[in-house]
C-alpha cells in the first residue's frame, strides 16, 4: 500500500488537470481550482524545507570543522543577518520591502553588487572562452564561427555602423535558422515530456517515490 | 616561442585586462552609438503606445539582480511608457529576489515621472490608484493559471499587506481579461508557462523582455503570433529607449557591449590565423 496509494494520487490528480484543461467546467474546473491552491501553499512550505536543510547542512558543517567549514559559517550569519532585518523592518515599516527598510538597504549594498559581480565575472571568461575554444577546424566549427560573428557584430550598434545590412542579417539569423533548429528542439524536448509524463502517470515510472 | 605560436597563446590575464578596458572606457566617457531599432522591438513598443488610457497591463518581474543590468532598464522604460500614456501597470513577481528589484524601480520611476509631470503642469502618478505591485507567491505554474479565474485566490494583499480591494485600481480586475497585455520581463523559464497557459488559455496577448541568452528561445512563439512582441537583451532595452526617446544606461551600455564583441570576434580571427599558420607549419 505504501507504493500503490502514491501511485493512485498521482493517477487521479494528473487525470483531474489533464481533463480540466479541455473541460474547465465544473466538476473539473473546481477540482483544478483546488488542486491549483494546494500545490501553491506546498510549494510555499518546500521553502521553508529548504531552509531547513541548508541550515541543517552547514551547522553540520561548522559542528564537525569539516573543510571550508567557514564558509558555512559565513552562510549562516548571512542568513541570520537577513532574517534579523527583515523581521525588524516588518515590524518598524509594516514590512520588510519598505524602501527605507534595513532590509532593503542590506539588498540594495550585499545583495545586488554580489549577484552581479557574479555574473559580470561571465564576460571574461566567455571572451577567453571564445578566443580559445573557436576554431575552424572543419566545416561544422567553420559555420558556427561564421555565424556567430555575424550575430555578434550585428546584434550590436557598432555593426550598424559598419555595414548598415549587419542588423538585418543578424535578425535573419536568429528569425529563420536559429529558429528552425529552435523549434525542432522544443518539439523534441515537448514529445520526450509527455512521454515521461505518460509514465508517470501509469506508474511506469517510479523514481520519484523513493 | 615564434610570433604565431605567441598569437595562438595569448595570456588570459591580458584578455581579462583587454575586456576590462573596452568595457570600462565608453561607460566613464558616455560614449554614446546610434540604435537601430528590430521589428520584434518595434510591434512591442508600438503594441503598448496604442494602447488608450486607462487600460491595465500586467507586467511580471521575473529576474534577480544577476540579469538585472539587462532586464531593469526595459522595466523602467516601461513604466515611464505607462505612466506618460497614462496606463495602469500592475506587477507580479514569480522570482523571489525579483521583488526588491521591481520595488526599486517602481518607486524611481513613479518619483522621477511626478517631478517632470509637477514641472509640465501635469497629473501626477498614485500608488494603488495608477500603480501597484501585489509581490510574490509561491506557486509558479499554478498561480498563472489560477490567475486566469480570479487573481485574489493567490494575491490577497499588495507587497506591503494592502488588502487588494483597498486598492481603488484593483476594485474591477479579476482575471487576464481585465488586461489588455501582459509584458513578462523574463531571465528564466517562466515565460514559457505564460505562453502555455496564460496566451494559449486565456488568450492574453503576451510581449517578452529577455536576457540575450535566453532570447532565441522565444522567436518561435514570435513567429506563431504567440507573443506579439520581443525584447532580447540590453540592445533589446536600448532600442525601446531609443523609441522612448529617452536614452539611457542600456543606450550606454551597447557601446561599451559593441567594443567587447569587436573586441572578442577580434581574438577569435588571432586564434584562428595563428592556429592555421602554426597547423601548416607542423605539417610542412
Amino acid at each position: 500500500m505504501r507504493r500503490e496509494i502514491p501511485l493512485a494520487i498521482t493517477f487521479i490528480t494528473s487525470l483531474i488537470i489533464i481533463v480540466s484543461f479541455f473541460i474547465p467546467h465544473a466538476p473539473f474546473g473546481t477540482m483544478q481550482e483546488v488542486s491549483l491552491k494546494w500545490y501553491a501553499i506546498i510549494a510555499g512550505f518546500t521553502m521553508l524545507l529548504g531552509v531547513d536543510s541548508l541550515i541543517h547542512m552547514h551547522y553540520q558543517k561548522i559542528k564537525r570543522k569539516k573543510s571550508d567549514w567557514a564558509h558555512s559559517l559565513v552562510l549562516i550569519v548571512g542568513f541570520a543577518v537577513f532574517v534579523i532585518a527583515g523581521t525588524i523592518s516588518g515590524f518598524r515599516y509594516g514590512s520588510a520591502m519598505d524602501i527605507n527598510s534595513s532590509f532593503m538597504y542590506l539588498y540594495n549594498y550585499v545583495i545586488i553588487p554580489l549577484q552581479s559581480t557574479m555574473f559580470a565575472l561571465l564576460s571574461f571568461f566567455i571572451a577567453s572562452a571564445a578566443y580559445r575554444a573557436f576554431r575552424a577546424r572543419n566545416l561544422d566549427a567553420t559555420l558556427l564561427l561564421i555565424t556567430a560573428v555575424i550575430v555578434m557584430i550585428g546584434r550590436v550598434p557598432i555593426g550598424y555602423q559598419i555595414w548598415h545590412n549587419f542588423p538585418a542579417v543578424a535578425e535573419w539569423i536568429m528569425a529563420i535558422p536559429q529558429m528552425a533548429a529552435k523549434r525542432g528542439i522544443l518539439i523534441g524536448i515537448s514529445l520526450g515530456m509527455i512521454a515521461v509524463s505518460l509514465r508517470i502517470m501509469l506508474g511506469i515510472e517510479r523514481s520519484y517515490l523513493s | 616561442m615564434n610570433i604565431f605560436e605567441r598569437i595562438e597563446k595569448i595570456d588570459r590575464r591580458i584578455i581579462f585586462l583587454l575586456v576590462a578596458i573596452a568595457v570600462l572606457l565608453p561607460l566613464i566617457f558616455k560614449v554614446r552609438m546610434e540604435i537601430p531599432i528590430s521589428e520584434p522591438v518595434k510591434k512591442a513598443f508600438v503594441s503598448v503606445d496604442t494602447l488608450s488610457s486607462g487600460t491595465y497591463i500586467l507586467i511580471s518581474v521575473d529576474y534577480d539582480p544577476a540579469s538585472m543590468p539587462e532586464l531593469q532598464p526595459m522595466y523602467k522604460t516601461l513604466l515611464m511608457q505607462c505612466f506618460e500614456k497614462g496606463l495602469k501597470p500592475v506587477m507580479i513577481v514569480q522570482w523571489p529576489l525579483g521583488l526588491p528589484l521591481s520595488i526599486k524601480a517602481m518607486s524611481e520611476m513613479a518619483v522621477e515621472y511626478n517631478r517632470m509631470a509637477r514641472a509640465e503642469g501635469k497629473d501626477t502618478v498614485v500608488y494603488g490608484v495608477d500603480y501597484c505591485n501585489i509581490g510574490y507567491r509561491p506557486g509558479g505554474v499554478a498561480q498563472i493559471v489560477g490567475i486566469g479565474k480570479e487573481i485574489r485566490d493567490y494575491f490577497e494583499s499588495d507587497y506591503k499587506g494592502t488588502p487588494l480591494d483597498s486598492l481603488p485600481m484593483m476594485n474591477n480586475i479579476h482575471n487576464y481579461d481585465n488586461f489588455a497585455l501582459l509584458f513578462a520581463l523574463e531571465a528564466g523559464s517562466m515565460g514559457d508557462f505564460y505562453v502555455q497557459y496564460a496566451n494559449a488559455r486565456f488568450g492574453i496577448k503576451i510581449i517578452f523582455g529577455m536576457t540575450a541568452v535566453s532570447a532565441p528561445d522565444a522567436y518561435p512563439y514570435l513567429q506563431s503570433g504567440q507573443i506579439i512582441g520581443l525584447l532580447g537583451g540590453l540592445q533589446g532595452a536600448a532600442e525601446y529607449e531609443t523609441l522612448m526617446k529617452k536614452p539611457g544606461f542600456a543606450t550606454m551600455g551597447m557601446t561599451a557591449q559593441s567594443w567587447v564583441h569587436v573586441l572578442i570576434v577580434l581574438f577569435i580571427l588571432l586564434g584562428n590565423i595563428g592556429y592555421f599558420i602554426n597547423r601548416k607549419k607542423r605539417r610542412s
